[in-house]
């Protein structure tokens, strides 16, 4: 089993607050990992800190092989990062994102349009400004973007905010089919009840720890 | 860093084609400057003379507003985030949106002329319009440049926004002499005679280089977190 | 001054994530209630002897001049401030780029930089103030738009500026970049509007207003110029180290604040 991501006792800074206290954290290939916590526990800058956009100020961090105290970039453009904004152009149609994100790593057309199918976005969607989106079809959208950029860890934060119980159950089994295909996948969330119908794992983030739950 | 910059460009030109906000407001702000300026300055004498001071001050104005949109438009926390995250070389982010900015800038600087002509008679000469061209070219891409870099630095995150102008407009000044000096020699204000702009152009042309190359170097350090 | 900062070794901030524990942060800085140090007393002692010297040659023992009368007696202090202006923008250049040079570098690189920013503004402040008197005195002007004048009063823009940038936050390496990458682009910059300017007035005819060396200089007077560069010098390197050291305490502070922080937030967790 390849480990993808490996945290021992992470520290990083949002100026002055620890805002991650020492995490220890280990993913592998082709699992699911919820993480859970109230607001302010640091889940979306353990996301960013594995995406390398955070800085790690004490500790080892290690993802998809690459060493993040000394090669924070080289892991960006395998990682894809999908906060609480989705990352998408507004005034751009979809098909439009998809392929710019697509472009960005050289992907061809045709898996431009294999991404876009993946994530259920069909023709007629495809010329609609992203503005003119619901916020499921955006989720949609940015999720397409990361599998045409080939993205290999998926790191999502807070992916069900805005959907209906239909759009989560749909959202759920995207991810479920995406990991088959090879992505590992991160989500955070602060809903209780996503827990097993989505993730193997669920680990608690408090205080800027982290902390397994055990599988009941 | 090429393919990525025309991907850059071409995406930051199509969200502007669509959003239009650049023709929307920047414009019309560019040519109520201009009208603010004629009433500052009271006497036709006076407005002709500076005339192409004037145009390339409303440019730099309206500058500060184009590179804010340029970074705006960069969704999700802290503006370049997105582009940054997915590892796209910075290098070429740099280019393309220093393209895109140039090509707006074009557009501008060409209404801001074209008002000067209709406010403050302003007029062609064709001996002149060689130099005028290279002038205008050179000037936008300096600007573009510079204001790309300062632009990725001030963008976003808290508060950093009102940096901007304190950065930028020192750096620019040397374009502003130039690029004006050029200007009257092509236009033949005040009596200037073309020859006299083309040293101008020559220093502009150095501005280009220097932060071309400078700029390139400099982006990635600055807009990281 | 590589010597004396060796006493106030590395609080750790050497981009070694492993990060030395807080007693050792705050033991590295030598005299916690103060920044002074034998050499730095023994520089402040010179100073203040220099700038006596000074003030007794400036003001008094050389002599007025033949055009100017008293008035020129400003230039030491003008031509001083001027100097450590010009000095302080170098050694921030230095500094930035020898910080960048290997990232793993020290950061008391970057804060010789800020430091010296921050002395160079006020020396570049003194400058354009008793420029501007003495100007008004010999001249009847405040301001003289050519090249020197007008370069000092961007270095002076440009330098606000790069303090701006180092108060943006983050962490200390995070500053110690970006800071750096700012402070290099000036050196592009203040050249190119110095010549820009200077291409500028040599257009005009119209005949400015003398330079400050147009002053016939007495053997006195060039002597008591020499003093006054010492005396200048030595006041920035004094003030630069000092900074220096401030600046050091603070960043130590700011890591045993994380530290706390960090514990902080462990009890709050009840993990």
């Amino acid at each position: 089993m390849e480990t993808v991501v490996h945290l021992s006792n992470a520290v990083a800074v949002l100026g002055q607050f620890p805002v991650l206290a020492g995490v220890d954290l280990t993913v592998n290939r082709g699992e699911i990992v919820l993480l859970q916590g109230p607001n302010g526990a640091g889940k979306t800058s353990l996301l960013r800190l594995c995406a390398g956009l955070l800085p790690i100020e004490r500790g080892e961090a290690t993802v998809l092989g690459c060493d993040l105290r000394t090669n924070r970039e080289g892991v960006r453009n395998r990682v894809g990062l999908l906060s609480h904004a989705n990352g998408l152009y507004a005034d751009l149609t979809v098909t439009e994102n998809v392929r710019f994100w697509g472009a960005t790593v050289g992907a061809s057309a045709g898996e431009i349009d294999a991404a876009m199918q993946r994530m259920g976005l069909a023709q007629r969607l495809a010329k609609v400004p992203v503005s003119r989106l619901s916020a499921g079809q955006r989720r949609r959208t940015a999720l397409a973007c990361l599998v045409a950029r080939r993205a290999e860890l998926w790191l999502l934060d807070e992916p069900h905010a805005g959907l209906d119980a239909a759009g989560r159950d749909e959202l759920d089994s995207t991810l479920r089919e995406a990991t088959t295909a090879g992505a590992t996948i991160i989500v955070a969330s602060h809903e209780l009840e996503r827990a097993g119908a989505l993730a193997s794992r669920v680990v608690d983030i408090v205080g800027g720890l982290a902390r397994e739950r055990a599988a009941s | 860093m090429f393919r990525v910059a025309r991907l850059i460009a071409a995406k930051d030109l199509r969200v502007e084609m669509r959003s239009r906000v650049v023709t929307n407001q920047v414009l019309p702000f560019a040519a109520i400057t201009m009208v603010m300026f004629a009433f500052a300055f009271n006497t036709d004498s006076v407005v002709n003379k500076v005339a192409p001071g004037l145009v390339w001050l409303a440019t730099l104005f309206s500058l500060l507003t184009l590179v804010q949109r340029s970074f705006a438009i960069e969704s999700a926390d802290g503006a370049i985030d997105a582009l940054r995250g997915a590892g796209v070389d910075s290098a070429g982010i740099f280019l393309g949106k220093a393209v895109a900015l140039a090509a707006q800038l074009a557009v501008l600087e060409v209404l801001l002329l074209l008002t000067a002509v209709v406010l403050y008679s302003a007029k062609f000469r064709l001996g002149g319009v060689v130099l005028l061209v290279t002038t205008f070219v050179a000037a936008t891409c300096g600007l573009a440049l510079v204001g790309t870099l300062y632009g990725g630095l001030a963008a976003g995150v808290r508060g950093r926004e009102t940096l901007l102008p304190l950065l930028l407009l020192p750096v620019v000044a040397p374009v502003l002499i130039g690029a004006t000096r050029a200007t009257e020699a092509a236009l033949g204000t005040s009596g200037a005679v073309v020859a006299d702009g083309w040293p101008w152009v020559g220093l502009l042309a150095v501005f280009v280089a220097l932060f071309g190359v400078g700029g390139t170097l400099a982006f990635g350090p600055l807009i990281e977190e | 001054m590589a010597t004396t900062d060796s006493q106030l070794t590395d609080t750790g901030d050497t981009g070694d994530v492993r990060r030395a524990t807080a007693s050792t942060t705050v033991a590295a800085v030598p005299n916690a209630t103060g920044t002074g140090t034998p050499f730095t007393r023994i520089l402040g002692l010179a100073t203040i002897v220099t700038l006596a010297l000074l003030i007794v040659f400036g003001l008094f023992i050389s002599p007025a001049d033949v055009v100017q009368g008293e008035s020129v007696r400003i230039l030491y202090i003008h031509v001083g401030t001027v100097w450590v202006a010009y000095v302080a923008f170098v050694v921030t250049a230095l500094s930035s780029a020898a910080f960048l040079w290997k990232r793993t570098t020290s950061l008391t690189w970057d804060r010789i930089a800020g430091a010296s920013a921050e002395v160079g503004v006020l020396f570049m402040a003194l400058t354009l103030f008793a420029g501007a008197l003495w100007g008004r005195v010999a001249w009847g002007k405040f301001w003289v738009w050519d090249a020197r004048v007008t370069t000092t009063a961007f270095l002076f823009i440009t330098y606000v500026g790069y303090l701006a940038v180092r108060g943006l936050g983050g962490s200390h390496q995070q500053r110690g970049r970006r800071s750096a990458v700012v402070a290099l682009l000036a050196v592009l910059e203040i050249p190119l509007v110095h010549f820009s300017v200077k291409l500028w007035r040599g257009l005009h005819q119209d005949a400015s207003v003398s330079d400050t060396t147009h002053v016939k200089l007495h053997d006195q007077m060039l002597f008591s110029l020499f003093i006054a560069l010492i005396a200048f010098t030595l006041l920035y390197v004094w003030l630069v180290m000092h900074r220096q050291r401030v600046m050091a305490m603070q960043d130590a502070l700011d890591d045993k604040g994380l530290d706390y922080a960090l514990q902080q937030r462990r009890e709050e967790g009840d993990l």
